[in-house]
């Protein structure tokens, strides 16, 4: 072989150890940065709020005072409006969301499904301040003039649609909300969906059930639980819109059966009042707020994690 | 008729296997070498003595520890979280497994083949071949590119790519991409190159190619092939070793231990009643 | 034989049954579709909205100046398009480098265990409602240096990108195939050495394809730069100021009470709006050319 081969060794000394073990710790370091988050998350706001709880202690859920002016706080009025509207936007995302995804699933032709399923990661892309823009400008008009006008004709012997109509109202902070939260219950109920084994299809079909009787037969009792762990999941989304649900909930901190009443949220006075917040003790208000929106979300997700889990491992949830 | 090479079988090691031939030099040197993968004991006290510029073969059915004893030769099994071992392993005198010995340096003498090519898919033919020294720290142009020229030829591609040096690694026939794997072991001057069932994913003529090649590597350097392909075995190898759940069962010269093995387990499985 | 025919009999349904089951099957899928429908509507209606109103209001002045004091016609939002750049570009070196390495330890070195552990606390970190980082970063940055900053701003964006960066690095990493892993190790390369130029290089696509998406979700995010960044009128002179951003601008316009204002903030929404779009379409490009090959 007429080829130079260098005998002599060219290599130098090996890379000393350490650099491996720095390495390592440093990536131990950065992935350590998330239990380091969640302690700090937690502590900042425990701090923030510490005045706040020291003086009002357990009153303040209990209370639907909120004057700033005299220094009364109480959380009641924006837990209620948070849960409200978080309910409202799981009772209309819910179905819809379930219903889109066995349209995708069982229904859509095959050219159709990719189109659609693009149209609603897009929807999931819009900011929740376009959303609330859009709110004020079209949505909110549209359900004062026609929408609530109609509920209140049909239903309005219940509570529920009782009382004036001013447009800016739960039931649209609800309703903007199922909107955004319609993207992750579609795309998680599809992923359950599909992991339906198809010999479960199979066998009601061969039972001689109608496609839709096969559907709720085999497909939906088996999907049951994770359909309900999406379901939690849109709830944790739901719990911590911000911008969307500031723009058209009206921003009153009152407690009212009818879902045409404004109403406000944990988020949203926090987002309308933080910058604004003269005393410490308003702003320690605002924090143990803040605390509660957290320890409600957190809760919140983890069960939700926690059941999807458990349907196994393959659903992807961000 | 050259006078057979006598050999010693061992069902259980009571002693080293020895070369009959005292001239020749000794790569590996192994005693009394066990290895746990947690709490499953994958190879149990071998003791072999492996030649320099050499062709060894290892061949056993599957799950015999064959790969496992390969890769305890470059310290890759430490890869498994959970791998245990002990005795003692030693290439050219020198103890792999001592504790101030770094892999990394055990690696760049050992080198590595594996069963389906793996050419780094982001970087060039001329890259992949370069990769293990550039990391290194070999900065030298003059240098990397002597060594270039040489681990290609010694892997029978230099003429085949020599033109197209920067074209992907991946954009190689399958054949190609294994001596192009070859060609980047041979770059760091490795004193051993291990193959493990290099052949086994490629084409007939693919193969043979790599067997020339491996008669050509046996001049400058030791290696040691695992396979499943007796007719491979026969073919390539100078020695063999037969392993059976986890010991080595027989270890000679290929011819007599193809044609006159003196364990009835060797004699099973070459003649392929098992495996 | 005749009585094994009458058993089956009683048991099938009636012509009447089997209609109404066809009917009912047929209603559900109608159902169905129109749920469809429902859902996809609001997307056309917004980008709908975000073109009739905000494409009228976009020209050169919108790019390249301030806004004018209250209710004045006329300026731009030149400073909140820079602004939610620089915030990006904050929120990035925070969240890239310790996103990623988390990535790295959790694909290529923590234990099965630890892996579950982190990967749950990230996927709890996701959860966190948005106005809460920004609460997080009054508390760490506005409070102790008295004042609101770019810095707050990108440092609560920053918080929120880290363990949506870690899960999609991780997610890429573990598909990096372990033989390049032992071939490069076989070479003798040490081990960090295999992670960065080999390992994180195979799925480079993925990691920035991961990073967009994350950027792109953040650059939307209104809450949490109400109290942090704050929102200037003006041009921030330094990152110590409060600087402005199109989210920000957009919300402010949005709820006043001026005309004209309001079609800034449709034209603002559709600037945003692109940007977020233009990051999707990327990723959307990116991740399809791997599977060309």
């Amino acid at each position: 072989m007429s080829v130079i081969d260098p005998a002599a060794p060219i290599m130098p000394a090996p890379t000393p150890r350490w650099q491996d073990s720095s390495f390592k710790w440093l990536a131990w370091g950065a992935a350590m940065m998330v239990v380091v988050l969640i302690v700090l998350v937690g502590w900042e706001l425990y701090h923030g709020a510490h005045l706040a709880i020291a003086r009002y202690g357990i009153k303040f859920f209990g209370s639907t005072d909120w004057d700033p002016v005299n220094e009364q706080f109480g959380a009641l009025p924006f837990i209620f409006g948070t849960l409200v509207s978080s309910l409202v936007a799981l009772i209309v995302a819910v179905p819809l969301g379930v219903a889109t995804a066995l349209f995708l699933t069982d229904l859509a032709p095959i050219k159709l499904r990719q189109p659609i399923v693009t149209v609603i990661e897009l929807l999931a892309a819009v900011p929740s301040v376009i959303f609330g823009l859009w709110g004020i400008f079209f949505l909110i008009p549209w359900l004062r003039e026609h929408l609530f006008v109609w509920l209140k004709h049909t239903l309005g012997f219940l509570p529920l649609f009782k009382g004036p109509i001013y447009g800016v109202s739960m039931l649209a902070a609800g309703l903007i909300v199922a909107i955004m939260i319609l993207p992750i219950i579609t795309s998680i109920s599809r992923e359950i969906l599909r992991s339906v084994p198809g010999l479960q299809r199979e066998a009601a079909y061969a039972l001689g059930a109608t496609r839709w009787e096969v559907t709720k037969i085999a497909v939906l009792s088996y999907a049951r639980r994770g359909i309900f762990g999406a379901a939690i999941l849109g709830l944790g989304r739901a719990l911590g819109e911000t911008m969307a649900v500031t723009m058209v909930i009206g921003n009153r901190p009152e407690i009212s059966a009818s879902l045409f009443a404004p109403g406000y949220t944990l988020a949203s006075v926090i987002a309308n009042e933080f910058a604004e917040a003269t005393s410490d003790i308003y702003l320690n208000a605002l924090f143990e707020l803040g605390l509660v929106l957290l320890a409600v979300t957190v809760l919140i997700n983890i069960i939700a994690q926690l059941m999807l889990r458990a349907m196994g491992g393959a659903i992807k949830v961000h | 008729m050259p006078p057979q090479t006598p050999t010693r079988s061992t069902p259980d090691s009571s002693g080293p296997i020895n070369l009959a031939s005292s001239q020749e030099e000794i790569a590996f040197d192994i005693k009394g070498f066990n290895l746990w993968y947690g709490a499953h004991q994958a190879l149990h006290e071998i003791d072999i003595q492996i030649p320099a510029r050499k062709v060894t073969a290892i061949i056993g059915p599957s799950g015999c520890g064959k790969s496992t004893f390969l890769r305890a030769l470059n310290r890759l099994h430490e890869l498994t979280p959970g791998t245990r071992l002990n005795g003692n392993l030693r290439l050219f005198g020198d103890d792999l497994y001592s504790a101030h010995v770094e892999p990394a340096v055990v690696r760049r003498r050992v080198g590595m083949v594996f069963q389906k090519s793996n050419p780094f898919p982001t970087l060039s033919i001329g890259e992949n071949v370069l990769v293990g020294l550039r990391l290194n720290g070999i900065r030298d142009s003059s240098v990397l590119q002597e060594r270039l020229e040489y681990s290609l030829r010694m892997a029978a591609l230099w003429d085949e790519v020599k033109d197209v040096l920067k074209r992907p690694g991946v954009s190689l026939s399958g054949g190609q991409q294994q001596r192009l794997c070859i060609a980047r072991a041979l770059a760091v001057q490795p004193e051993v190159l291990l193959m493990d069932e290099p052949c086994s994913a490629l084409d007939p003529i693919a193969t043979a190619k790599i067997e020339e090649l491996i008669q050509v590597l046996r001049s400058k350097y030791t290696v040691v092939i695992v396979t499943h392909n007796m007719q491979q075995a026969s073919r390539c190898s100078d020695r063999t070793a037969f392993f059976y759940l986890g010991r080595l069962i027989e270890y000679g010269e290929t011819r007599s231990l193809f044609m006159n093995p003196s364990n009835p387990q060797t004699e099973a499985y070459v003649s392929g009643r098992f495996g | 034989m005749a009585e094994i025919l009458a058993v089956h009999s009683t048991f099938a349904p009636t012509a009447a049954q089997q209609a109404w089951r066809r009917w009912y099957s047929r209603g559900v899928s109608v159902l169905l579709s129109l749920c469809a429908l429902l859902v996809m509507a609001p997307l056309f209606l917004v980008v709908w909205f975000l073109i009739s109103k905000g494409a009228s209001a976009l020209d050169w002045n919108f790019f390249t100046q301030l806004p004018k004091p209250s209710g004045e016609p006329g300026g731009g939002m030149a400073n909140a398009i820079v602004g939610t750049f620089v915030l990006l570009g904050m929120a990035g070196i925070i969240g890239v480098p310790l996103g990623v390495m988390g990535g790295v330890y959790l694909a290529e070195y923590a234990s099965p265990r630890m892996n579950r552990f982190i990967r749950f606390s990230a996927d709890v970190l996701n959860g966190v409602p948005s106005i809460v980082w920004g609460m997080v970063a009054y508390a760490m940055l506005v409070v102790p240096f008295k004042g609101y900053s770019a810095y707050a701003g990108g440092v609560a964006l920053g918080l929120m990108m880290i363990p949506l960066v870690i899960r999609t690095t991780e997610e890429v990493l573990v598909l990096v195939p372990q033989s390049y892993r032992e071939a490069a190790l076989a070479l003798g390369i040490s081990q960090w050495k295999v992670i960065v130029i080999i390992v994180l290089r195979t799925a480079l696509a993925g990691i920035i394809t991961g990073v967009l998406v994350a950027l792109a979700r953040v650059a939307g995010e209104t809450a949490p730069l109400l109290f942090t960044a704050l929102g200037n009128n003006f041009w921030a002179h330094s990152l110590s100021q409060p600087i402005s951003a199109m989210p920000l601008q957009i919300f402010n316009y949005a709820i006043s009470p001026y005309e004209d204002w309001h079609r800034q903030a449709w034209a603002g929404a559709l600037v945003l709006m692109a940007i977020i779009l233009t990051l999707n379409l990327v990723v959307r490009f990116m991740s399809r050319d791997r599977t060309r090959r």
